[in-house]
């Protein structure tokens, strides 16, 4: 089949419950979420929700129409094929056991251009803005060594690219 | 300045409404109380909530015009759910008012509230709870637009009581903009030239109507059309009717329980040109087998339901009345076909029917309302009886069909038979029911007793919740479990066998129509029963009151043709075993 990772930015009315219709559409005809984010425009009554879902073409298209029958749906964008700038905000906070570790820990975070935004003795908070799959390297090359993780993972936001072929 | 309630009443005025179904409560007060102040609206009070949306239902799909119900906050609403997600499925234009405890307390687990418009989300167009008294206007405007264009369906409006006691200065808008809904209100030329090219290029076409042709009021075009390009006619159950029953381009409903020819002919055209169907898995059988010969044109007035199900060939997007007149412009008058003689032929080969002992044969009751009746509202419940009539009613211009098709909703016929009746207080209206179904709902015998509603109910009665237990016949190695209504405490199910020795059905249905001082009838033998639907009809019609026929049935009567839960179409159970 089909299945590749999709994305949507769906302008939507700003309202109570309109985000639990939203979900609620995938919810009942069983289309996963993979991620999603909200946030209002700069017209304050709409909101911009991304999200990505990992679907063949039928289930996508029917995703697409069911949210487009919605009324509080005002417009529709499929971000999957088209070039856009993606990223994601992760912070991921480290136990620290020794110097060497520390160091480590930075040059990984030069490396994936993570800062270090935080820090005690036993522990630091990097932050990535990275695209999800950059961030999925970072975790992944770091849990080869650190084991006591939190990850915080924000999900995707979105833009349409002008100027470059992709983001 | 005007109170939400006086606001709300104008909007109500100006929209049309001349009827409401509610049901009074603590939270709808204020509007009950501006109801009593006007003589405009009558207001019919049922004796369930949910009998109110059934009725509301009925009244639109009779009328065209947005039923409307009213119902209080908590139970009130949550009773009008079942009637709420009926009418989304049949696409029927509804807004529902319900009554909900004042701003500052939802949230707070008050007495009677409930979350409503998340309760009804995934079974309505559109809900929304008025948070601004300054909104109340547009807010309503808005509800009867988006129920009855684009595809009809129901609204839920939550109205908080003290939204509705808030006095401000306002008047009902004149007009609507919503910028996230905008119906389709065109057809693409170019899509129909190619839609028509195929049926040109056709050997074996054959058009499938589904609810949308009725809903759209496509009748009269769509007859045309078929007559004009000579192609036969099937439908599905909320189809029936598009074309006249006894139009001898007409073959039958298909589907589960459809007719040998008409689902021999779609596994066996070249061409479905369907019009106002989602394809629905009872209308399918098993995906991957259906119409496998054919090319697919699909009209909707709903992207949505465009390869959804079945993949299209050609997809139309538009309203079924437009799209057809549309065509009408385009296409020539075609020859005959061997392919129309090949279908009828089918048909003449299996027709349907019923076998049945010796009690009363449904298949003779729906014949007889044929004969007897020829302008007529008949409003099914759900079940067996339901199918056997959209197998034998025959159906035109005059002869018109109510039935809860998408949902299946037992309990809907005799609810939604008062409100065609208080749509049509001059026709005949028939409640073909079921005892299972009638059961449900017929504390509204008061309603309509209340309101002398000349209905004839016709209660089917085989003591069995019938299609269950004849899926558990076929499905289930004959397990009937939970579907007897005569059983008790005191059977053994096992040894049950033995009719003679059953207790007695509960209710006994002429003491319960007795009760309502409604007159009522028992027929056990065929040959009562014209004479008893006639006296029926007089009686209802001289009493201004219904009349209750019930039909004694062999209790093991079938529905045939039946397809297998996905099984494919052309492999139909057509011989009881």
């Amino acid at each position: 089949m089909d299945i590749k990772k999709r994305w949507l930015a769906v302008f939507v009315e700003n309202q109570v419950g309109v985000l639990a219709k939203i979900s609620g559409i995938c919810s009942s005809k069983l289309y996963n979420i993979e991620t999603i984010t909200v946030g209002t425009t700069a017209d304050p009554t709409i909101s911009r929700m991304t999200f990505s879902f990992l679907s063949n073409d039928a289930t996508f298209e029917q995703i697409k129409k069911q949210m487009n029958r919605c009324v509080e749906v005002i417009k529709i964008i499929d971000l999957t094929d088209i070039p856009t700038h993606m990223k994601e905000l992760m912070f991921i906070k480290l136990k620290i056991n020794s110097p060497v570790e520390k160091e480590e820990v930075i040059s990984i975070a030069k490396i994936f251009r993570a800062s270090i935004i935080d820090y005690d003795m036993e522990r630091l908070i990097l932050q990535s803005v990275n695209s999800e799959v950059g961030n999925n390297d970072l975790i992944n090359l770091l849990s080869k060594r650190f084991h006591d993780m939190e990850i915080v993972r924000g999900g995707v936001v979105s833009i349409e690219a002008m100027s470059i072929s992709n983001g | 300045m005007k109170k939400g309630t006086q606001l709300w009443l104008e909007a109500l005025k100006e929209e049309d409404v001349d009827t409401i179904f509610g049901y009074p409560g603590g939270y709808v007060l204020d509007i009950f109380d501006e109801l009593y102040k006007q003589n405009d609206i009558r207001l019919i009070l049922p004796r369930h909530e949910q009998a109110a949306v059934h009725a509301a239902d009925a009244y639109a799909r009779a009328t065209g015009k947005v039923g409307v119900c009213v119902a209080t906050s908590g139970p009130g609403a949550t009773n009008l759910v079942t009637g709420i997600a009926n009418a989304n499925y049949d696409s029927v234009p509804l807004v529902c008012f319900t009554g909900q405890v004042p701003l500052d307390l939802i949230g707070n687990d008050a007495f009677q509230e409930v979350d409503f418009i998340g309760i009804t989300r995934s079974v309505c167009k559109y809900g929304v709870m008025v948070r601004d008294r300054k909104d109340l206007g547009r807010i309503i405007k808005e509800a009867f637009y988006i129920a009855r264009t684009g595809k009809p369906g129901p609204v839920v409006v939550d109205l908080p009581s003290n939204i509705m006691k808030e006095v401000m200065k306002d008047s009902y808008p004149a007009e609507v903009h919503i910028r996230g809904y905008k119906p389709n209100s065109d057809v693409h030329v170019g899509q129909l030239k190619r839609a028509l090219k195929l049926l040109r290029d056709a050997e074996r076409p054959l058009f499938l109507c589904g609810g949308g042709i009725n809903i759209a009021h496509a009748n009269q075009a769509f007859r045309q059309l078929a007559e004009i390009v000579n192609i036969p006619v099937i439908t599905t159950v909320m189809g029936k009717g598009a074309i006249p029953t006894n139009h001898p381009l007409y073959v039958g409903s298909m589907g589960m329980h459809g007719c040998y020819a008409a689902n021999k002919a779609v596994s066996e055209c070249d061409l479905l040109f369907s019009i106002g169907t989602r394809f629905n898995d009872r209308i399918t059988g098993k995906i991957s087998e259906f119409a496998k010969e054919a090319k697919i044109v699909h009209i909707d007035i709903d992207t949505a339901a465009i390869s959804r199900n079945i993949k299209v060939d050609v997809p139309v997007v538009g309203d079924a009345k437009l799209a057809i007149e549309k065509m009408l412009t385009m296409v020539k008058q075609s020859e005959k076909r061997e392919w129309v003689a090949q279908v009828k032929k089918w048909k003449e080969e299996y027709p349907l029917g019923v076998k049945s002992g010796n009690c009363v044969n449904p298949q003779r009751i729906i014949e007889s309302i044929n004969n007897i009746f020829d302008d007529f509202i008949a409003v099914t419940d759900v079940g067996q009886h339901q199918m056997w009539t959209t197998q034998f009613l025959e159906l035109d211009n005059h002869k018109k069909l109510l039935t809860s098709g998408g949902l299946g909703a037992m309990g809907f016929g005799f609810p939604a038979a008062i409100g065609a009746q208080l749509a049509y207080p001059e026709k005949q209206v028939i409640c073909i029911t079921g005892d299972g179904g009638f059961q449900m709902n017929m504390a509204e015998m008061a309603t309509a007793v209340a309101w002398e509603l000349p209905i004839v109910v016709l209660v089917f009665n085989n003591s069995f919740l019938g299609m269950v237990r004849q899926q558990q016949q076929y499905f289930c190695e004959k397990h009937y479990y939970g579907t007897c209504l005569k059983e008790r405490k005191s059977c053994q199910r096992i040894k049950c066998h033995t009719p003679e020795e059953c207790p007695p059905y509960l209710p006994d249905f002429l003491k319960f129509a007795e009760s309502y001082n409604v007159e009522a009838y028992r027929v056990t033998e065929e040959e009562q029963i014209e004479q008893t639907l006639k006296i029926a009809s007089e009686k209802a019609k001289q009493n201004k009151a219904p009349v209750l026929v019930e039909f004694i049935l062999e209790r093991y009567d079938i529905v045939l043709p039946i397809v297998r839960h996905g099984g494919t179409l052309d492999n139909m159970i057509l011989e009881e075993n």
